[in-house]
């Protein structure tokens, strides 16, 4: 710690050089933040084993349909203690962007899925008993301002009606809530019953089964089970948990993590080379110094340590603001896309370990050349370019 | 002056220029009591800053030896020769080379970084030693605030805060007008005669060397008469 002082003051030494170096880190940081923040959104943290739920699509993709009738012959599989269904309906309310989760589903059996979903009894009450009714989450509700009472247009861009209208209009009956640690209400629930009735095509058919064991048989068992159940049938299927089926969802819109990592890879090695840079030069400069100070008594051990110090610092400074910039930033847009990106976007704690690690790397990678050189400084040698 | 504080036997010390083998030092040998103020002057060339280079750890003889305070310096591994300069060794130089980012009281500071000494500790060294060469004012002071006289003097304060048995001066007063050698020189002079302090000065300069307790001529790497001031 009291060479802090020392290799504060060497870092400073150019202060536009050190300035815009850091920047360059924390914008490297600041699309780390927001990159991963973003992949996150798409990701929930179960393994398939310790997955509460799994999650039955069709084997080729999320957006071919599965016969409904599926529903009971899953319930016959062995261990299965509960299945259910939801659709992606794929409406906006009012215009093109506000677009958010709206699922038809079996409500009952959907619930029971969900404990963690509250509605309060009475507006429970009403919504089970008008087909036309729909429960909205607590975010969308505060997000448009909507009321129980409320009827809520939605225009669907996949779903006609039998008519050819894809206007659909539902009566808010309730609000629902989520009493999880990581509760998720950016959603719409209406009932699966009117919507198959009314749809003008697929009719009889849902987008994916959710499915809870008894604890019987372990969750690979029971999926292998469900997928064998409809194996060599027109509408086969792959059965895994709810982090998979959320990865498969992100694949609609490109494989996020290949982009993420590409994006970051391009990124990390820009300002390996910039930062490194910046460090040689810094010790070029000070060569004599450096030799001064060897000359003192401080180790060719303490020196190369102090010059490595001092490109972690600069990464550390760079890396934590961006990182910083990239949380601020990544709540604001979690709230501005909530009825896109339901999980919200977020750094978690490993997501944040990780990038002090790779700021440390950063720094020690950047700092390495330059420490050598400076560990490896003759005296004598090094006095005479003064 | 009492008995021998550094030993210098029979020492050469070889350069390699290219496929040529220079001698700068020949078979030297000196003796430097506990106590002295030595003025080692000569030509260009003639092995001087080699020599004080040797005195100091900062390079190792081609043959002979060195030892100090009874201390075979020559044997000393790089790391050895570190500590050993941080506790017994204080340099001055011709271009002051003090750290232009750091104060001149952190410049002093330096050298105590690599004790045991607390925050508080360190602070009270560089105020007496900064005292002793008149600059206590000057502490927050950067070296581009400073003339070169007052740079020199926090350069002594940084050679002499950690109270080395040794001090080795490489042409203090070479970039200095007259009137401001004179006071370094005068400064060197009572820190040898105040503070006990030994002192090896290289020097191109003869009025300089009249500072000194004695004074030493190199030629070729080889010692002359020694005479005393």
């Amino acid at each position: 710690m009291k060479y802090l002082g020392l290799i504060w003051c060497n870092m400073w030494r150019k202060r536009i050089r050190t300035t815009l170096t850091i920047l360059s880190v924390l914008v490297a940081f600041l699309l780390f933040g927001l990159l991963t923040g973003f992949k996150n959104a798409f990701q929930v943290g179960d393994s398939l084993e310790t997955a509460e739920r799994l999650i039955t699509v069709h084997k080729v993709s999320l957006i071919n349909m599965l016969p409904v009738s599926y529903t009971e012959r899953i319930k016959r599989i062995p261990g299965i203690a509960e299945a259910t269904h939801a659709t992606w309906f794929g409406g906006y309310y009012q215009e093109p962007r506000n677009q958010f989760g709206q699922f038809p589903v079996d409500p009952p059996s959907y619930l029971a899925m969900y404990p963690e979903l509250k509605v309060p009894e009475q507006q429970l009450a009403r919504f089970m008993a008008n087909q036309t009714g729909a429960l909205v989450g607590r975010a969308i509700a505060d997000q448009f301002n909507i009321s129980v009472g409320d009827r809520l247009p939605l225009f669907s861009t996949i779903w006609p009606k039998q008519d050819g209208d894809r206007n659909w209009e539902f009566q808010v009956e309730g609000i629902l809530d989520d009493n999880s640690p990581n509760p998720i209400t950016n959603f719409l629930l209406f009932h699966y019953e009117y919507f198959d009735e009314a749809r003008g095509m697929g009719r009889g058919t849902v987008g994916w089964f959710i499915e809870k064991g008894d604890g019987s048989r372990s969750n690979t068992d029971l999926a292998a089970d469900i997928d064998l159940e409809f194996a060599n049938s027109p509408a086969e299927t792959k059965t895994t948990n709810e982090a998979a089926f959320a990865e498969e969802y992100a694949k609609q819109f490109g494989d996020i993590g290949l982009i993420v990592t590409a994006i970051l890879g391009a990124v990390f090695f820009t300002i390996l080379l910039v930062s490194g840079n910046s460090m040689s030069q810094s010790v070029r400069e000070r060569i004599p110094e450096l030799a001064v100070l060897k000359t003192l008594g401080f180790s060719s051990g303490s020196v190369l340590a102090m010059v490595l110090a001092e490109g972690v610092l600069i990464a550390l400074i760079g890396g934590l603001l961006g990182l910083g910039l990239s949380v601020a930033a990544l709540g604001q847009a979690s709230k501005a896309l909530a009825a896109l990106l339901p999980l919200g976007m977020g750094l978690s704690p490993g997501a944040l370990i990780l990038a002090v690690t790779y700021m440390i790397l950063l720094g020690l990678v950047s700092g390495a050349l330059p420490a050598v050189q400076a560990m490896r400084l003759t005296i004598i040698e090094a006095l005479g370019r003064r | 002056m009492t008995e021998s504080l550094v030993q210098v036997r029979e020492v050469s010390k070889h350069f390699q220029k290219g496929k040529e083998t220079v001698e700068v030092l020949h078979n030297l040998s000196l003796d430097i009591p506990a106590g002295d103020f030595m003025a080692l002057m000569g030509p260009s060339g003639s092995g001087k800053t080699t020599l004080l280079n040797l005195l100091g750890g900062l390079d190792k003889p081609t043959t002979g030896g060195v030892s100090v305070s009874g201390r075979a310096i020559d044997q000393l591994s790089g790391n050895e020769l570190a500590a050993w300069r941080a506790h017994h060794v204080g340099f001055v130089f011709q271009f002051y080379n003090l750290l232009p980012v750091l104060t001149a009281a952190r410049n002093v500071e330096l050298p105590l970084l690599l004790t045991d000494l607390s925050a508080a500790q360190r602070k009270q060294h560089v105020a007496t030693a900064l005292s002793v060469v008149g600059l206590a004012d000057r502490a927050g002071h950067y070296p581009r605030e400073l003339s070169g006289g007052q740079e020199q003097r926090v350069a002594i304060a940084r050679a002499i805060v950690s109270d080395p048995t040794l001090l080795l001066c490489d042409e203090p007063t070479g970039d200095l007008d007259r009137e401001t050698a004179t006071e370094i020189l005068t400064l060197l002079q009572a820190l040898n005669r105040d503070h006990g302090k030994t002192i090896v000065m290289v020097t191109h300069d003869p009025q300089a060397a009249e500072y000194a307790r004695r004074t030493l001529h190199l030629d070729k790497g080889t010692l002359l008469e020694a005479q005393a001031a």
